[in-house]
């Protein structure tokens, strides 16, 4: 049996809700902006942000310099606003919930109810374009954590949004900024006052469901002066034959001596076994490491998406501060991937760390594309790259381009990269030993990934696991 | 044990093996010499179920609960856990899995098929330690992934101690003796001698008469041309030490 064989397209999230909804008429323009804006009670400033954003986007044409070939977008035949129907534009507890929603995010294995939450964890739900439910709300307020949905932090919080919204990530900063800046629905925001580690883990919980809509996440995660928090992300999406646009902000900041780290699997319906559908993953993810000695991690594992498209990157400002990127990403059938990081290196004595691990099979496409910046201020800065891409199978292809520019020459830089394949010998070795040809693959690439692995929260490296594994799973099995 | 009968097999359509006939019984040892290319790792392999072997004539039937069954039904992972092992002559590293935890994978496994009781991991680390002693090996070899950056000989006796923990019934060491230093093939060749009891079989591929000073076969094979044109006992392999494989050769 050929190793291709034994893979198949095993999507277990691809059920669909079936929920009436209000959305707004298909396409985007200055009316439907100001739409959403009202919608969410916003004030003028965030609606003029919007705006300005709107008009520069119009300005923009769709970049072109990614690996990754893709289907000219029609921006107007996409809904910009989809909600599922009630009287409220926002829910204020869960008992205004509809239960089909809510037991849409049980069997995705997020249980929102006070008896059935997740212990340890608080989880903020997002389906489509808006927020269902945060958990563990009153436990987080004693110690001053604020964990809402950021269009609660626009009308609860408005100058802590004001301060840092678009600092990160400007709306001029690339073409899905822009678009994103001006119709950005729900996400999470997170403030972790001065000196609080975070008692629980925080989540966020994102589903697509309506069809032919984007969702279009804005998040925003602030970490002051010694603070500490671990932030998880998920994703699904239902299965359908036509593809859908997932365009993201993640901003993080971190003040002096803060911690924040950010992990993601990511989970999106990435089409059938002919590419047929699936979710375009195009995401801007950005951490500013402000203060000195503050720290951002991110770590990816990117298993999902028709198109994964994103550079979690580290703005190294504060002097001692600290950036990792660690990620997995998978693509089988007709999955492409362009993702990587960029370390900038301002402030002296920085460090930064990239572990990348790219396994392709089938006939998908593999990218590492990553930048390392050594700016002329950062005395003493020091980077570590390592990426390795394994193939599985003829047909599929990686492709690593890295980018180094260092204009310090105090500065420390290193890269290593491999690539491997998987070869019938390797399989054939473990099932002399016992181990069926799935649980051989699997074996093999949880190995591979096990540098990347071992910085994920436990029950989230678990569910990587199990995830790749599923991935990898025979269909004939 | 295994029954192989008139056993013919090729790869990518050449003929390796043409008309193997072989018997091994339980509680014996069988050495397999001859020749580069003649064959002999390609039967360990085909024994094991390696995929790129396709089978053109003859049967290999296998001793399964009291009953010879045909070996070639069952899929390399299936025989692992009727019990056959094989000790590479390459071994294959599998990179950010440790030794301890492939061990361990691997030894419960073949127990939930054969139904015994599996191990915990205090109670295999016990089972283990016992091994590594036997082969003189530090216990540092469990945490290291398996086979990465081991040396040549260190590979042959991770081999060895796989087989050790996984105790076979029917071991097939291809070539486990070629690249170890004296010292290091007196702990293997211990290792082997260990584990035999009358239960047991090894079959036993090697190039050199040294190995079969310190494992004594009841057997021995020479294969020359996908045939085995001579069988005898430990005297043959003697002989063979002293003149080569020529006169043989030209007898056939």
């Amino acid at each position: 049996m050929k190793i291709e064989d034994k893979l198949q397209d095993n999507y277990k999230y691809g059920f669909i809700t079936d929920i009436e909804t209000e959305e707004f008429p298909k396409g985007l323009s200055e009316d439907i902006i100001r739409l959403i804006s009202q919608k969410k009670n916003e004030p003028q400033w965030l609606l003029e942000y919007r705006l300005k954003a709107y008009r520069h986007w119009l300005t923009l044409t769709h970049p072109n310099w990614q690996y990754c070939s893709i289907p000219p977008i029609d921006f107007q035949s996409i809904y910009y606003y989809s909600k599922p129907k009630t009287k409220k534009n926002a829910y204020q507890n869960l008992d205004e919930v509809d239960p089909e929603l809510l037991e849409t995010f049980e069997k995705l294995g997020i249980p929102l109810t006070e008896q059935k939450r997740l212990m340890g964890v608080a989880v903020d739900a997002v389906f489509d374009s808006i927020s269902v439910g945060t958990t563990h709300k009153e436990e987080l307020e004693k110690v001053g954590v604020i964990f809402c949905s950021i269009s609660e932090a626009v009308e609860k919080y408005p100058a802590l949004v004001k301060q840092y919204l678009g600092t990160v990530v400007p709306y001029s900063d690339n073409f899905y900024a822009a678009l994103n800046s001006a119709v950005f629905s729900d996400g999470s925001f997170v403030y972790i006052p001065k000196g609080v580690k975070c008692p629980l883990d925080l989540s966020t919980y994102f589903r697509i469901n309506a069809k032919e809509t984007g969702q279009f996440e804005r998040t925003l995660i602030i970490a002051d002066q010694g603070s500490f928090v671990n932030y998880l992300e998920g994703c699904t999406a239902p299965q359908r034959d036509e593809n859908q646009l997932h365009a993201a902000i993640v901003e993080l900041i971190t003040l002096d001596d803060a911690e924040i780290k950010y992990s993601t699997v990511q989970n999106w319906y990435a089409g059938d076994k002919e590419g047929k559908g699936g979710i375009y993953n195009f995401v801007t993810k950005r951490g500013q490491c402000r203060g000195k000695n503050s720290k951002i991690s991110w770590t990816q594992v990117e298993a999902g998406s028709a198109i994964t498209w994103k550079y979690p990157s580290c703005i190294l400002l504060g002097d001692h501060s600290q950036g990792s990127f660690y990620s997995v990403a998978l693509t089988n059938n007709f999955m492409q991937a362009d993702t990587g990081t960029k370390m900038v290196h301002v402030g002296k004595y920085t460090k930064s760390t990239i572990i990348s691990k790219g396994i392709s099979a089938e006939k998908s496409q593999n990218v590492y594309r990553g930048l390392v910046k050594i700016m002329p201020s950062a005395t003493g800065a020091r980077n570590y790259s390592q990426c390795d891409s394994m193939l599985i199978g003829d047909e599929c292809a990686a492709n690593t381009f890295p980018f180094i520019d260092v204009k310090n020459s105090t500065a420390t830089v290193e890269h290593e990269a491999t690539t491997s394949k998987i070869s019938a010998d390797q399989i054939f070795y473990l099932q002399s030993r016992g181990f069926s040809s799935e649980k051989a693959i699997s074996l093999i690439v949880n190995g591979f990934c096990k540098d990347v692995f071992k910085t994920l929260p436990l029950e989230f490296s678990v569910e990587a696991v199990k995830l790749i594994e599923m991935k990898l799973e025979n269909s004939v099995g | 044990m295994i029954e192989i009968k008139n056993l013919s097999a090729s790869v990518n359509g050449s003929e390796i093996l043409k008309g193997i006939n072989l018997t091994v019984k339980k509680g014996e040892i069988h050495a397999i010499m001859g020749p580069n290319g003649s064959g002999k790792s390609t039967l360990s392999k085909i024994i094991a179920g390696h995929p790129a072997y396709e089978i053109s004539n003859g049967e290999i039937n296998y001793e399964i609960n009291g009953k010879m069954k045909n070996l070639l039904e069952l899929d390399p992972a299936e025989r692992a856990k009727e019990g056959i092992f094989l000790g590479f002559q390459y071994p294959i590293e599998v990179p950010g899995v440790s030794n301890f935890t492939f061990l361990k994978e691997s030894f419960n496994q073949i127990c939930e098929a054969q139904g015994v009781e599996k191990m915990d991991d205090e109670t295999f680390l016990k089972h283990l330690r016992s091994k590594l002693k036997t082969l003189e090996m530090n216990e540092s070899f469990l945490e290291r992934s398996v086979n990465e950056g081991f040396s040549g000989g260190e590979k042959k006796k991770n081999e060895i101690l796989q087989m050790a923990v996984l105790n076979p019934r029917l071991s097939l060491l291809d070539e486990t003796d070629s690249g170890l230093d004296i010292d290091a093939l007196k702990i293997v060749a211990n290792g082997v001698n260990a584990l035999k009891n009358r239960f047991n079989s090894t079959i036993l591929v090697t190039h050199y008469q040294r190995l079969l000073d310190y494992v004594i076969p009841d057997y021995v094979h020479v294969l020359y041309k996908g045939k085995i044109i001579k069988s005898g006992d430990k005297s043959l392999a003697l002989e063979l030490e002293d003149k080569g494989y020529d006169w043989l050769i030209k007898d056939s």
